[in-house]
């Protein structure tokens, strides 16, 4: 039941006005950091409440909710998150990623392919991917407003330098539409590919840096390389254990005390349904 | 023959307080000017009106760009502006970490001009920085090394390989060569002669030592209370000083 405490999804009409038209503005200039005025939410800041707030202006009764963290539905900022919609707009709510219209995410993007009609809510904590080298925002806003994006190159420059390959994992910058540089947020770069002409919409809320950034279905997105060290969307080299797949993002999960490993998917709702069809990983019981 | 950079009438206050006023030249090809003067005489004011670093008041300074030919650089656009600066022009700041991106390894650091137009290719940016090192006569094995295990004079020859790395045509240096050691100046000034000569480089040096721009300036400005009070071949004014200010300059009696 909605408690009648709150107006639908936590925030006022006013407030989320607001961030439909931030969300609006970088719907119109995709890989662009648009400022809003963040709100107090009823969590720490690096629980999502740049997400949070995207996924309070974008939702309607209608709307399916599913939240992911790390790939799983059932971590304790997955499930606070879930149950603080269940409470405050009512929404119902899925882990199953087809079954969703709206999925907030932190650090992963769905093994299953969005569909049109689907918006992805990712969780950012720093949203400046050239913040790295300049921390001085009048800088970085000039870098982008120009387009002078050599430093970012530097980053990786310095990568290959100091490990002999981009290190660089996770966040891994992109170039929307031949544009904008832009932060992914935490996300492997296994999944950069995924953000390219995705079917879904993508937005992207920073709370504590007050910025709000999104991508239109079907947009280009390249990650960045060197001509002699081109972009590879890496992954362990390994099968699930459990589901058997041989092409999903893995985490490594200690299964006893004796030290034991297992490679499992990192996305859970597609590892079960993967196992519930049948499949079976080598660790599988 | 066009001048490379022709400054017309140039003039900066802060406030009522004038920073430099009505300084004209031109410069040409290949030439090096030297810029002199006393603390607070208006040189560093002036040197960064004409980089772009600061807007002044009134003037124009006109370069004569490679696409376009000869554009005042105060009224272009400031993206055309940021694009001067790390293609044809170069800026040699007198604190090197004013300069250096304290950060990143010397490669790193050599590296970002030539990322910044275009370069994408990291064997080639690794080679370039590499021969750049070694002509500032940094040994190549400290390439992965950041600036900050360097020696001052090693950082300040780490800058100028930074800026030289592109192919600049017009140079800007602020006392390039203060705040170090006298060996270690003496030192720093041969490579930058060196370097002015072997590339055909046109700069503009400010400084306080007279023994630079002897050593590196065909020509010489001296500056008192942010005007130019006297301008001439280097000798000429050396040796043979016109105005009172410039023969006291000369006598070092002012010379800090
Ligand atoms: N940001 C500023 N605000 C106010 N006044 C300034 C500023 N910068 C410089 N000035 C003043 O403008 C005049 C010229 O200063 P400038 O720094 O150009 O001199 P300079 O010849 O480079 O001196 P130095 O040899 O000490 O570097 C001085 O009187 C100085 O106090
Ligand atoms: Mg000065
Ligand atoms: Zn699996």
């Amino acid at each position: 039941m909605t408690d009648q405490a709150y107006n639908f999804a936590y925030l006022d009409e006013q407030t989320k006005r607001m961030i439909r038209r931030a969300i609006l503005k970088g719907l119109a200039i995709p890989g662009y950091q648009v400022p809003f005025a963040s709100r107090e939410m009823p969590m720490p800041y690096g629980w999502g409440t740049g997400g949070v707030q995207v996924s309070a202006a974008v939702l309607t009764p209608d709307d399916r909710f599913k939240v992911i963290d790390q790939g799983a539905d059932d971590t304790t900022n997955a499930v606070s998150i879930r149950s603080f919609f269940e409470r405050t707009a009512g929404v119902a709510t899925t882990t199953v990623t087809a079954d969703a219209s709206i999925i907030q995410t932190r650090h992963r993007i769905p093994e299953e392919p969005l569909t049109e009609g689907q918006v992805l809510v990712y969780q950012v904590p720093i949203p400046e991917p050239l913040r790295f080298l300049e921390p001085r925002e009048s800088e970085t806003r000039k870098m982008h407003a120009l387009e002078e994006y050599g430093l970012m190159h530097v980053k990786l420059y310095e990568d290959i330098a100091r490990h002999g390959h981009i290190a660089t994992s996770y966040a891994y910058p992109v170039k929307v539409e031949g544009r904008y540089v832009m932060d992914p947020s935490p996300i492997p770069k296994f999944d950069n590919p995924k953000m390219g002409d995705m079917a879904a919409i993508q937005l992207f809320g920073a709370g504590r840096e007050q910025r709000i950034y999104a991508l239109p279905p079907y947009t280009q997105v390249i990650s960045l390389d060197f001509e002699d060290h081109p972009f590879e969307a890496s992954k362990a080299n390994h099968a699930c254990g459990l589901c058997g797949s041989e092409d999903s993002y893995l985490d490594e999960v200690i299964i006893d005390d004796a030290g034991g490993r297992m490679f499992v998917c990192s996305d859970t709702d597609y590892c079960e349904a993967r196992q519930a069809a049948g499949h079976k990983g080598q660790d599988a019981a | 023959m066009i001048p490379l950079l022709s400054v017309s009438d140039i003039s900066k206050h802060y406030g009522a307080h004038i920073g430099c006023s009505d300084v004209s030249f031109d410069l040409y090809p290949g030439e090096v000017m030297g810029i002199v003067g006393e603390s607070g005489s208006g040189k560093s004011t002036l040197l960064n009106c004409l980089a772009g670093h600061l807007v002044p008041d009134a003037g124009t300074v006109v370069f004569d760009t490679r696409a376009d030919g000869p554009r005042d650089t105060v009224s272009m656009s400031e993206p055309e502006r940021r694009m001067l600066s790390r293609t044809d022009w170069a800026f040699v700041h007198q604190h090197a970490r004013d300069g250096l991106r304290m950060g990143v390894s010397a490669g790193g650091n050599v590296g970002e001009r030539l990322m910044a137009v275009g370069d994408r290719h990291y064997g080639d940016i690794r080679d370039k920085a590499t021969d750049w090192l070694t002509r500032v006569e940094i040994d190549a094995a400290r390439i992965d090394d950041r600036p900050t295990t360097f020696s001052g004079g090693m950082q300040q020859r780490l800058q100028i390989a930074r800026n030289l790395v592109t192919g600049p045509r017009l140079v800007f240096m602020d006392e390039p060569t203060g705040g170090l050691d006298v060996s270690v100046q003496a030192r720093l000034l041969d490579l930058l002669r060196g370097l002015v000569r072997d590339m055909g480089l046109s700069a503009i040096i400010v400084t306080h030592d007279l023994a630079v721009v002897r050593l590196l300036a065909d020509r010489l400005m001296v500056m008192k209370s942010g005007r130019v009070v006297e301008a001439g071949l280097t000798d000429q004014v050396l040796d043979d000083p016109q105005h009172a200010y410039s023969q006291l300059l000369v006598s070092s009696v002012l010379q800090v």
